[in-house]
């Protein structure tokens, strides 16, 4: 065996290698002999260090390797693993020199577990949410009947935009679009989200929030499971709807909103009347109003029907009562007439002008004056007394 | 009506429109407060319909400027 094969040729104390020397060469028939592979394995001894590098060791039951996965590469996971939990590795073999140990730069981490780390994560943010009351039914607001002002906190691009502006316009045209526009996914998404809903909070005379994107996957749509974004959502002053992702796929951002719909263009008909609904709506008002007056005028007149009965009533009763008096009175008075009394043999003197003559001083002798008896007059002359 | 009204939101005019209606319907009026009554409803009747057939829906993006104040333009999308 010549000299070149043989990869650690130190036969004699003479020939010594340095630890440096040996780590080094040991180093490069690893990375030389094992290309990055797959691993599966068990974590353990995780730790999170503050540079945002993680520390653990994988193993399974009867060996180890320890583990690094750089924070330029976790950051891309939703959470990091935890103790006990089995997973897949993309790593790439190595040999850390400064410690002579054997081990793996981790490149990808895929839990093994029921939806993995991202529903780990799901579920760690939500209990965050409950534990603060944003997921409470009862916090949901209901939509206003006929909005005019509709924030729209979306891609400025995307389909989702263009399903909204084609249903509104269709549905409810009185309507004003505000687009906040924002990317929806990708690095730096969250916080552009966050700010739009921020601005958001500033429009005078909002009447709700549509939030949403069309589809994509797990990963296009996480940045709806942040818990920034689903604060932010919560926070919103009016009613929100949120249209983010699949039937099958509710986010963090879904759960917090007051309504959830499967599409941008189903948010928009949640968020807007028919216009042609509430003109038929109005055609009811307007018959209803006109009935109502109708009715209203229709009691008025019964009302004056029998107002006017009962006047007439009353007028005819007191008539007749009159007609009562009044016949009493004219036997009265026929029994006070003179002419009653001349019946009874008595004459009334009166003398040429008419006058009543009642006393003996009105009668100088050979006055001549008149007699009213019961049947006519006679004149008459006063003799000598 | 000669007392001036406030401009009401569609909303409200269409809350105030059924309150017309239903007192209409169920009060005991007399026909002079009845037929104002009319009168305004036909009136927020009319200015409902004319909202509702005049309206064309507009657009508009919400942008935040250097120093964070609120600016909307047109959104031509």
């Amino acid at each position: 065996m010549g000299q070149s094969l043989d990869l650690f040729a130190a036969a004699s104390p003479e020939g010594a290698w340095t630890v440096t020397q040996v780590t080094r060469r040991a180093r490069a028939v690893v990375e030389a002999g094992l290309l990055p592979l797959w691993v599966r394995g068990e974590i353990s001894g995780f730790k999170a260090w503050q540079s945002g590098h993680w520390y653990f060791a994988l193993r399974d039951r009867s060996a180890q390797i320890r583990c690094v996965m750089f924070q330029k590469d976790n950051r891309r996971l939703p959470a990091p693993p935890q103790d006990g939990m089995q997973v897949f590795l993309f790593a790439r073999p190595t040999v850390w020199e400064d410690k002579g140990e054997f081990r793996l730069t981790v490149l990808d981490l895929l839990s093994t577990e029921a939806g993995g780390l991202w529903q780990l994560a799901f579920e760690k943010t939500k209990a965050a949410l409950a534990k603060d009351g944003l997921l409470d039914p009862a916090r949901k607001r209901p939509l206003p009947p006929y909005p005019l002002r509709i924030g729209i906190v979306t891609s400025p691009d995307g389909a989702a935009l263009q399903d909204i502006i084609a249903v509104t316009g269709r549905r409810w045209p009185m309507a004003e679009l505000l687009v906040l526009p924002t990317r929806v996914q990708g690095e730096g998404a969250e916080q552009e989200i966050c700010a739009a809903l921020a601005l958001l909070c500033r429009v005078e005379g909002l009447d709700l929030a549509i939030i949403g994107r069309g589809g994509g996957s797990r990963e296009d749509l996480w940045t709806f499971n942040h818990e920034r974004v689903a604060r932010a959502v919560a926070a919103l002053p009016v009613p929100v709807i949120s249209a983010v992702g699949h039937e099958t796929d509710v986010t963090l951002c879904d759960l917090v909103a007051d309504v959830r719909a499967a599409t941008p263009s189903a948010a928009a008909e949640a968020a807007t009347p028919d216009r042609a609904d509430v003109l038929v709506e109005l055609a009811h008002l307007g018959a209803r109003l006109a009935r109502g007056l109708a009715g209203r005028s229709g009691r008025v007149a019964e009302r004056l029907d029998r107002t006017f009965d009962r006047l007439t009533g009353t007028l005819e009763r007191r008539l007749e009562r009159h007609r009562h008096e009044l016949s009493g009175l004219a036997g009265r008075l026929d029994a006070l007439s003179p002419l009653k009394i001349l019946e009874r043999g008595y004459a009334l003197a009166r003398d040429e002008q008419g006058r009543v003559l009642k006393r003996v001083v009105q009668f100088p002798s050979g006055l001549r004056f008149r007699l009213r008896v019961t049947d006519g007059e006679v004149a008459a002359r006063a003799g000598e007394s | 009506m000669a007392r001036a009204r406030e401009p009401l939101s569609f909303a409200q005019q269409l809350d105030r429109l059924e309150e017309i209606v239903r007192r209409l319907e169920t009060q005991e009026l007399d026909l002079d407060e009845a037929l104002k009554l009319f009168e305004e409803g036909i009136e927020r009747l009319r200015e409902a319909r004319e909202r509702l057939t005049a309206a064309e829906a507009q657009v508009k993006q919400v942008l935040s400027d250097k120093a964070g104040n609120l600016k909307v333009e047109d959104f031509d999308g």
